[in-house]
């Protein structure tokens, strides 16, 4: 006999597909099956539609489709036989849902047979009605439905109650035709209906607040009538589980009992004596019980206020908390968070056992105690509170880990009561678990840290030790090789010992060593080295000693692949050996970055902006350093915010030279404007004059872009991880910044777009002329090119001294790039006897449009006494 | 309410499913496979609950077999694991001491009980022998 035909039994298909040893073979089973029953199908033999329907069902568990079944169904449950009625419906149920149309069509079946005579057709009928009827069936049986909640068998009535909570649940308006019948049910002997009839009146609570209203005025003592004779009843096998009668229908009396005192102080106080006795007699040595209590706890928490009641809550509770089982223990967690709102005393009480929780080795226990803990957490209790989390890193296992850092950095975060117990306390997260610090962590951390002066020395020699010990963790090395760099010498010289320290014999030497180790390590990402590269640098200022270890160390990464280090190697090695004279100025001391405008910044800013910034070096072949026109960072802060003072780090220059240019268009995202929150500097008077432009267009050189932008970008785009240069994030200046600008510079109307001049000549200009100095620049254009000009800057010392160590600096607007070749010389002599000239090559990417319009800076030493000159050269000829 | 109820065995074959909420073929392929893979891999001692998707899972091993029913964040939890019980209970009556290969050959069977036990994802009658009464009748 063909084992596939219909004539199989259903048991045979079964074991057949069972006896397959591999997927494959199961396949080919199953798809001989379904064309035998789809050949049965279309023969519409009605004797095997059962079968093949039952057959269906299985193949369909298994996970194959069978949506061909769905007509055999309807025509099963159009049949006059109970069985196939039976599995008819047993199909539907399984095989569609209700969102498929094909549905529509069973109504009228469905509609008879709830008019039917065989109550158990009709308990079929309102079983499918219930589990998968869509909004219009719910509507247009509802009247049905209404009717048979008030039909003479019991079991007939609790199904048409289950039906009735899913029609109110798809058709909200149908509600009210539900409240009395449902009322009535309530006051129902047979367990069945009333527990049904209950779920009912809860689920019209929650759909209609009339029905809310009725249910409270009329059946709250009818309610709490029931549940005593529930609760005082005398054994009763049927209903018998684990000693308590029915301990269901205690619970779901409960529930509505919760929902109608809600919000509600006389419906409180009806229940308030029942509540109590539930509370003190069920036992709850068995999970009968403890359901009961749990539910108990949850409406005692939720209704009006009794102080009793209350105390009796927390007591389970606590109780719950320290059951070995684990079950309860974890919905004690769950209670206790809804216990916080109400009574957050209570729960403190319990902290010494949550905390235990969070130990616990059950994963669903542990997440729900660190998120109480969390809630928890407040100024009194958060030192203890941190020290047992932070103990407890150290053993918990990798998945947590990640949860649990992120939680106590935000805790440290939030209540640290003083910035030394902060730096600490990040110091311990970071050596424990400093990989899944997440940036905005450890960003944070350096912000605290350069802000609070009088611990600097403490830090850095904190970060030294935690480094000898925990080196493996990335961003503790990230955080102690840019302390290291910023305050390397308050190391070496015990700087500001706290009275808690010990005096530590650090070398220069040492420092660097730090250093190197975390450059070289292989498992060091770009971030980090690029730390180190810029670290080593300012050692090399602070430790003139170390000099030239640094610088070999420095070179060994001039070949690096990476562009980023490359080119940072190159700069920094260029600035050790040619320029020393401009070396400390470049790496003064970091400028502190405004803890309140970080926080707020961070809050705000997009994440991870592509700093654009424009330190597209030029890539000289030769990697050389451009002049130093080092505070031109500020100069040029169209874009920046922080940097008032002039310490940039050594290749800062650069970048604000170029900005703007755009080496590599592809990775000029301008799209900074989403980030307009940096602050003004206000001490940068440039600031001003282009400040109207300042304000859309200031984009955020936040912490998080600067620290990341040359994270795996390997992109020449770099910001040199300096926390607050401004690696000029510069947006283009936009046409809204242009009309202003124009105002501004009175005057300067916008040129209409000039025909191509071919080396016009252009008359010389002094661009500034004082007592002391005076600057002459001539211009000349190459063909061709109309948007260049190089201007031949002379500058003239007109006093009676020599000055010296002369620098001459120089910022543009947006639209125009300036570069700055070097000086003649840093010595302009007395009285005009000679002078100095550099080289100005400026492209104006607006020519025809705009103007040049320039500001410069100018510096010099006069009798030994430093002098600053500044000032606006307006005066360039048009068509520039 | 319980929005699905789902019969796994120890090595993931699926032995019953019963959806109370609308989820369509292709969502309850990817529920069913989740939920495995979260639930069997669960230690002994572990609680019989599971957070997932914003909902909570109940289940309970009985012999090869898993009892799963999911349930919303507002439910209780130790109710849900007594009518898990509730339902093993009456299919232990009727089928005399049951084991996974009577559900596997009598799933439809196993299905007419749930539904006896369970409509709209709420609980319909409370009394066993009820319950057997009425599969027995029809």
């Amino acid at each position: 006999m063909n084992p596939f035909s219909s004539e199989t039994r259903l048991r045979d298909m079964i074991r057949a597909i069972r006896a397959c040893k591999t997927a494959a073979e199961e396949r080919a089973v199953v798809r001989k099956e379904c064309a035998a029953i789809r050949a049965s199908i279309n023969e519409n033999d009605p004797d095997y539609r059962h079968r093949n329907i039952a057959k269906l069902m299985f193949i369909h568990m298994l996970g194959y489709p069978t949506h061909f079944g769905q007509m055999e169904c309807l025509k099963l449950i159009a049949s006059a036989e109970f069985p196939e009625k039976r599995i008819g419906y047993l199909g539907l149920m399984l095989l569609l849902d209700e969102r498929q149309e094909v549905l529509m069509l069973v109504t009228n079946s469905l509609k008879q047979d709830l008019n039917h005579a065989n109550q158990y057709i009709v308990g079929l009928a309102l079983c499918a009605l219930g589990n998968i009827c869509s909004a219009e069936m719910a509507r247009d049986l509802a009247p049905e439905v209404e009717r048979l909640l008030q039909f003479r068998d019991p079991n007939t009535r609790k199904k048409a109650a289950l039906c009735a909570i899913r029609i109110i649940k798809k058709v909200p308006d149908l509600a009210e035709n539900f409240i009395n019948p449902a009322a009535a049910l309530l006051k129902e002997k047979h367990h069945g209906v009333l527990i049904t009839g209950v779920q009912l009146c809860t689920d019209l609570c929650k759909v209609s607040p009339e029905a809310l209203e009725h249910f409270r005025k009329k059946c709250t003592e009818g309610l709490v009538r029931t549940l005593k004779d529930v609760v005082n009843s005398p054994y009763a096998p049927e209903y018998d589980i684990a000693g308590i009668t029915d301990p269901f229908l205690h619970i779901r009396l409960v529930r509505l009992l919760r929902v109608l005192g809600q919000g509600n102080a006389d419906a409180s106080d009806l229940m308030n004596d029942i509540l109590a006795q539930v509370a003190t007699k069920t036992e709850s040595n068995k999970n009968a019980g403890n359901a009961i209590l749990y539910e108990c706890v949850e409406t005692i928490m939720s209704i009006e206020d009794n102080g009793g009641l209350r105390v009796l809550a927390i007591n389970i509770l606590g109780r719950f908390l320290s059951n070995r089982d684990n079950n309860i223990r974890y919905v004690a967690l769950n209670m206790l968070m809804k216990a916080i709102t109400v009574d957050t005393q209570a729960v403190q009480r319990h902290r010494a056992t949550i905390l235990e929780c969070v130990k616990d080795s059950d994963a669903s226990i542990r997440k729900r105690a660190l998120e109480l803990v969390y809630l928890l957490v407040n100024e009194s209790n958060v030192k203890p509170l941190t020290k047992e989390l932070i103990e407890y890193l150290e053993v918990s296992d990798q998945e947590f880990k990640g949860d649990l850092t992120a939680k106590i950095c935000s805790i440290i975060a939030k209540f640290s009561p003083e910035k030394i117990w902060y730096i600490d306390q990040m110091l311990k997260v970071l050596s424990e678990a400093g990989n899944f610090v997440k940036d905005e962590a450890w960003h944070a951390l350096i912000v605290v840290i350069s802000n609070a002066s009088d611990l600097h020395g403490y830090s850095v020699r904190a970060l030294y030790r935690a480094f000898q010990t925990s080196a493996e963790q990335e961003t503790l090395v990230r955080v102690a090789v840019w302390c290291i760099g910023e305050y390397g010498d308050m190391l070496i010289n015990n700087v500001a010992l706290l009275d808690i320290e010990n005096p530590i014999t650090v070398t220069g030497s040492d420092a660097v060593d730090v250093v190197e180790v975390s450059i070289k390590r292989h498992t060091s990402d770009l971030t980090t080295k690029s730390m180190s590269l810029i670290a080593l640098l300012k050692l090399s200022s602070r430790f003139p000693s170390c000099s030239e270890r640094i610088r070999d160390i420095i070179i060994q990464n001039r070949g690096s692949l990476v562009l980023e280090l490359q080119q940072r190697s190159i700069e920094f090695n260029s600035v050790i050996e040619k320029h020393q004279n401009i070396r400390s100025a470049l790496v003064e001391r970091m400028p502190v970055l405004d803890e309140a405008t970080f926080i707020g910044r961070r809050a705000g800013s997009s994440p991870a902006i592509v700093p654009t910034s424009n330190s597209a070096s030029l890539n000289l072949p030769n990697g050389v350093a451009k002049p130093p026109a080092a505070p031109l960072v500020d100069l040029l802060d169209l874009s920046s915010d922080d940097v008032p003072a002039p310490s940039s780090s050594g290749g800062g220059f650069l970048q604000d030279l170029l900005g703007g240019v755009d080496l590599l268009p592809g990775l000029n995202q301008t799209a900074i404007s989403g980030t307009n929150e940096a602050p003004r500097t206000g001490t940068d008077i440039l600031l001003d004059l282009l400040s109207i432009e300042t304000s859309p267009t200031q984009s955020s050189s936040s912490i998080t872009d600067i620290l990341s932008s040359s994270q795996g970008d390997k992109s020449p785009v770099a910001s040199l991880g300096e926390i607050s240069s401004p690696p000029s994030l510069s947006t283009r200046a936009t046409s809204a910044g242009a009309d202003p600008m124009m105002d501004l510079l009175g005057g300067f109307s916008p040129n209409p777009p000039m025909p191509e001049d071919n080396g016009p000549v252009y008359p010389s200009i002094v661009a500034f002329e004082s007592s002391s100095l005076r600057i002459t620049f001539d211009f000349s254009k190459a063909p061709g090119n109309p948007q260049k000009t190089t201007i031949l800057a002379t500058f003239t010392n007109m006093s009676q001294s020599i000055y010296t160590d002369f620098i001459f600096q120089a910022a543009v607007p947006k639209f125009l790039q300036l570069h700055l070749d070097p000086a003649s010389s840093n010595t302009l002599p007395a009285s005009g006897n000679g002078s100095i000239t550099q080289n100005l090559r400026v492209t104006n990417s607006q020519h025809g449009k705009k103007s040049l319009v320039m500001r410069m800076r100018i510096a010099y030493k006069f009798n030994n006494e430093d002098i600053l000159e500044e000032g606006q050269i307006n005066n360039f000829p048009r068509g520039l | 309410m319980i929005h699905f109820v789902l019969l796994i065995s120890r090595q993931g074959k699926v032995r019953l499913t019963k959806w109370y909420s609308p989820y369509s073929q292709k969502e309850r392929t990817k529920v069913i496979r989740e939920l495995s893979g979260v639930i069997l891999t669960r230690g002994p001692k572990l609680c019989n609950f599971v957070e997932w998707k914003g909902y909570k899972v109940v289940y309970k091993r009985y012999a090869s077999l898993y009892f799963c029913m999911c349930i919303d964040q507002e439910d209780n939890e130790l109710e849900v694991l007594e009518i898990i019980h509730h339902y093993v209970e009456i299919l232990d009556r009727y089928f005399g001491s049951v084991c996974e290969l009577d559900l596997i050959f009598n799933f439809h069977k196993a299905y007419y009980i749930l539904d006896e036990l369970l409509i709209a994802g709420e609980l319909q009658e409370p009394s066993k022998k009820t319950v057997a009464r009425l599969i027995s009748a029809q």
